[in-house]
């Protein structure tokens, strides 16, 4: 294919499934860390119910497990989409990495997917057919089978962060791709390591402080001794939870920056608006930048400090966007640095040839080529975001624990009452988190060897991609009402009569009416 | 094992989950396209999708593995289906979308306009990929255009060709069929009466499409025409036998377990077959000489060799938990029972 064509037919079919990507990823991880959180608070509510007999712990489990349940559907049915969306939308990329990335995903659904989803059906259908230990280990059996999930997703998006364990093979036919050659290597990627004690923590602060909103606004309202005992409770699981999950994410989401330091200082620089590289650098807390110029119209920053953050010393080059970005140009300026690390052992073709069509093919890409991850502000402010609403959570956390130790929680009718809206700050917190993860990474879709222009499938049209974009993005709004709705409904009333009387809370319909429906 | 072994056996694993796949969410489609006609009245529906309440999640995984497998194992194969078949995956996407969230959100509300419309979820969410999958498979035994860079080159509508049609309606009534049977086995009174008889009903449908499919396929594909057919000739002979099979135990002796055995064997022999006659190509191309097959759109021979190695410990594992979880679910569910649904 020539040069123009390519660059032509990617620009707009590239936006727009970038687009879907961000959309239905994003919406994806409205749902899994809560999952991943809240599924392990609600076995250790079973727990407790199963060691002391005590009634109170079943009805919380019930009453949260149902919440729960709401939730867990829409993750799974929206991973679906998110498995198939790489050959659907990315097959040159599926290509390239499959040899690499399939198998972590393949794992996924033999290792974790069918354990979640067998043990779960169990749990839900299991209260009076299971004996109850077994029961209560299935709950405890989908914690950690969702928790592994998320282990080896990360293992796959780790290898397009950091790229370990492989090699560039061409084959007999000149087809170029990423192989496997040390699969310990992949599970032992320090980015990995990095990023999935954090992702886990941060499932976990989501559990709990969905449990302290619910909470708080049901204690503000409580009118009986049986709801408030329960949802005291689950309002101290909640604080205590929360605060060592905040202060884990925190420690873990600090240890991810100083390797970004080293590893992917792009996107560090691009999260700290860091436009000068800068010994010892100082940190921005407000800036209005100029994208086009590349530099800051206003900033206001506290001198060494981003040095103290990177290397806990005050002092520490930090390498800042322009630099960063010319160093980049020039090397991939040519295409020599990806042959030189190819093997051509299977190829007996002309090397030669085989840069021709890699240059007719991607060049546009790579001439005159910036590698500054766009838009900046959209990184800058996430980070910013992220940091807000972690410290408002350690903030509240903290509080909350200190009042509900001196026994002045139910008094203090204000806190109560602003706590319920405390319940967007994990989710802000992961969406941008994850916004600050992949578009810090941008150009690249695997960081230092594929442009994400270079992974788009080439049969696609504007109208498929339209159709599939417009149609996600609709279905997914009609269906985070109706999550909401629920989520409201059952976390507001709670079958407030029901749950207490332990019993559930799915009732039928008045049939007469149905008769005929169909 | 060399290399060829293990592209051997990685195609045959992949058959495995489409044949765990088809014959697991085949009845649970067939539930959910029944729901509208055998539940009648809302304690009705809720009996029947209860049957299938613990185990429609862990079946679908089964096509999340295959999915996933396809990547490991024959990355050219995912990204040539999945990029080339795209709008046809939205639309299945969109229908298990709708549909999963369906069953666990229905019965949280009980105003009718809301339990109304996820039942409509259910049924089309069911209907549309049962029909779609026979479509899409139907179009791979009978090839696609691909060019030489292993793409797509035709568009949606050359998919809707009458032979992929017709494989769509062979799919579509069949896994009705197990579905009718499946309920016939999970529940008791008057909606086990219904379901029996639109097992009866949908019968004799499924066999004049599934003969008339074999038939066509004679003009259709080289399913039959490959230089060793006797794996693709023996199965589709099990597949009309257990057709044939299903009707005597539906009909002269009602049998519903045996039935079920009977559309379990169809569903199973005709998987074998289609794969079968692929073999060693897993998309044939309506292009002179560019196949793609087992040997050029597999992985390495590392990753094959380390994917084997995990597949054979953890198939097993999966098979035996699942199977544990049929046997605590084995009673008929009745609208006396405990409804979660």
């Amino acid at each position: 294919m020539v040069d123009g064509i390519l660059k032509d037919y990617a620009m707009d079919i590239i936006t727009l499934s970038r687009l879907q990507f961000a959309i239905t990823t994003l919406y994806h991880y409205i749902f899994v860390p809560l999952t991943l959180g809240l599924v392990i608070i609600v076995a250790v509510m079973q727990t407790q119910y199963v060691r002391t007999g005590d009634e109170k712990y079943k009805r919380m489990t019930k009453f949260w497990g149902k919440l729960f349940l709401i939730n867990f559907a829409m993750g799974v049915v929206t991973g679906i989409v998110q498995e198939f969306q790489f050959g659907m939308n990315w097959s040159e990329y599926s290509r390239f990495v499959g040899d690499v990335f399939g198998a972590p995903l393949a794992v996924e659904a033999l290792m974790a997917f069918f354990i979640e989803s067998t043990f779960l059906g169990l749990w839900i259908f299991g209260w009076d057919k299971l004996p109850k230990r077994v029961h209560l280990a299935s709950i405890w059996i989908v914690a950690i089978a969702s928790n592994i999930s998320a282990f080896w997703i990360l293992t796959a998006n780790s290898f397009m962060q950091n790229p370990v364990g492989y090699e560039l093979v061409v084959n007999k036919t000149g087809q170029v791709r990423a192989q496997m050659v040390d699969f310990f290597a992949l599970l032992q990627n320090n980015y990995l390591w990095h990023q999935f004690p954090h992702v886990f923590v941060s499932g976990l602060l989501t559990g709990a402080f969905f449990v302290i909103a619910i909470s708080a606004y049901r204690l503000a309202r409580v009118n009986n001794d049986a709801e408030k005992q329960i949802f005291m409770s689950s309002i101290r699981y909640g604080f205590a939870f929360g605060l060592t999950a905040i202060i884990f994410t925190v420690w873990t989401g600090h240890s991810q920056a100083q390797y970004l330091a080293i590893h992917q200082p792009m996107k560090l620089a691009v999260a700290e608006g860091l436009w000068e590289s800068e010994d010892p650098a100082g940190l921005s807390l407000f800036q209005i930048g100029d994208e086009a110029g590349r530099n800051s119209l206003f900033n206001i920053r506290f001198p060494w400090l981003l040095s103290v953050l990177a290397f806990d010393t005050p002092s520490g080059m930090v390498y800042g966007i322009n630099e960063l970005n010319e160093m980049y140009r020039e090397k991939y300026s040519n295409s020599a640095w990806f042959f030189e690390r190819l093997n051509y052992q299977a190829f007996d073709g002309n090397i030669e040839d085989l840069q021709r069509i890699y240059d007719e093919r991607y060049g546009s890409f790579f001439a005159d080529a910036d590698f500054v991850p766009q838009p900046l502000w959209m990184t800058y402010w996430s980070f910013r975001a992220m940091v807000g609403a972690g410290t408002l959570m350690a903030v509240l956390a903290l509080i909350g624990l200190w009042k509900t130790y001196r026994g002045s929680l139910i008094g203090s009718q204000r806190f109560l009452k602003w706590l319920p809206y405390a319940i967007v700050l994990p989710f802000l917190a992961n969406g941008t988190g994850w916004l600050l993860t992949e578009l810090g990474r941008q150009p690249w879709i695997v960081q230092g060897l594929m442009r994400t222009e270079q992974g788009i499938s080439l049969n696609l049209g504007v109208t498929e991609l339209l159709i599939s974009l417009i149609g996600f993005t609709l279905l997914y709004g009609v269906l985070l009402v109706a999550e909401f709705y629920l989520l409201w409904k059952f976390g507001r009333e709670g079958n407030g009569e029901a749950i207490l009387k332990g019993v559930d809370s799915d009732t039928p319909a008045k049939d007469v009416s149905l008769q005929g429906a169909y | 094992m060399d290399y060829q072994t293990l592209q051997v056996i990685w195609f045959l694993l992949v058959t495995v989950l489409f044949i765990g796949f088809f014959f697991l969410e085949g009845f649970d489609y067939g539930v959910g396209i029944l729901l509208p006609f055998i539940g009648k009245n809302d304690v009705e529906r809720r009996v029947v999708i209860n049957t299938i309440g613990p185990h429609w999640d862990g079946n679908e995984v089964w096509l999340l593995t295959a999915g996933g497998a396809i990547f490991a194992a024959f990355p050219h194969w995912y990204a040539t289906l999945f990029s080339g078949f795209y709008l046809a995956l939205f639309v299945i996407l969109f229908a298990l979308i709708a549909r999963g969230v369906a069953f666990e959100f229905r019965s949280k509300d009980d105003n009718l306009l809301w339990r109304k419309t996820w039942d409509y979820a259910i049924f089309f969410g069911s209907f549309v990929p049962a029909l779609l999958w026979g479509v899409a498979f139907a179009n791979i035994v009978r090839g696609v255009p691909i060019d030489a860079n292993m793409t797509y080159t035709g568009d949606f509508f050359g998919l809707l060709n009458p032979y992929a049609l017709l494989g769509g309606l062979v799919t579509l009534t069949l896994f009705t069929l197990h579905g009718a049977i499946f309920l016939s086995l999970k529940t008791d009174g008057i909606v086990r009466e219904r379901s029996e008889m639109w097992a009866k009903r949908i019968w004799l449908p499924v066999v004049i499409l599934a003969l008339s499919f074999v038939a066509y396929s004679f003009v259709e594909t080289d399913l039959f025409a490959r230089d060793s057919n006797i794996i693709q000739v023996f199965s589709v002979a099990l597949a009309v036998i257990g057709l044939l099979f299903v009707g005597y135990n539906v009909f002269l002796k009602p049998r519903f377990a045996l039935a079920f055995v009977g559309t379990g064997v169809t569903i199973v022999a005709v998987v074998v077959w289609l794969f079968s006659g692929l073999f060693p190509r897993v998309m044939p191309s309506t292009l002179e000489g560019l196949d793609l097959t087992i040997y050029n759109a597999s992985s390495s021979e590392y990753t094959l060799g380390v994917m084997t190695l995990i597949a054979l410990f953890f198939v097993p594992i999966v098979v035996a938990y699942q199977g544990w979880s049929y046997w605590v679910f084995r009673k008929r569910v009745t609208t006396s029972s405990h409804l979660e649904y």
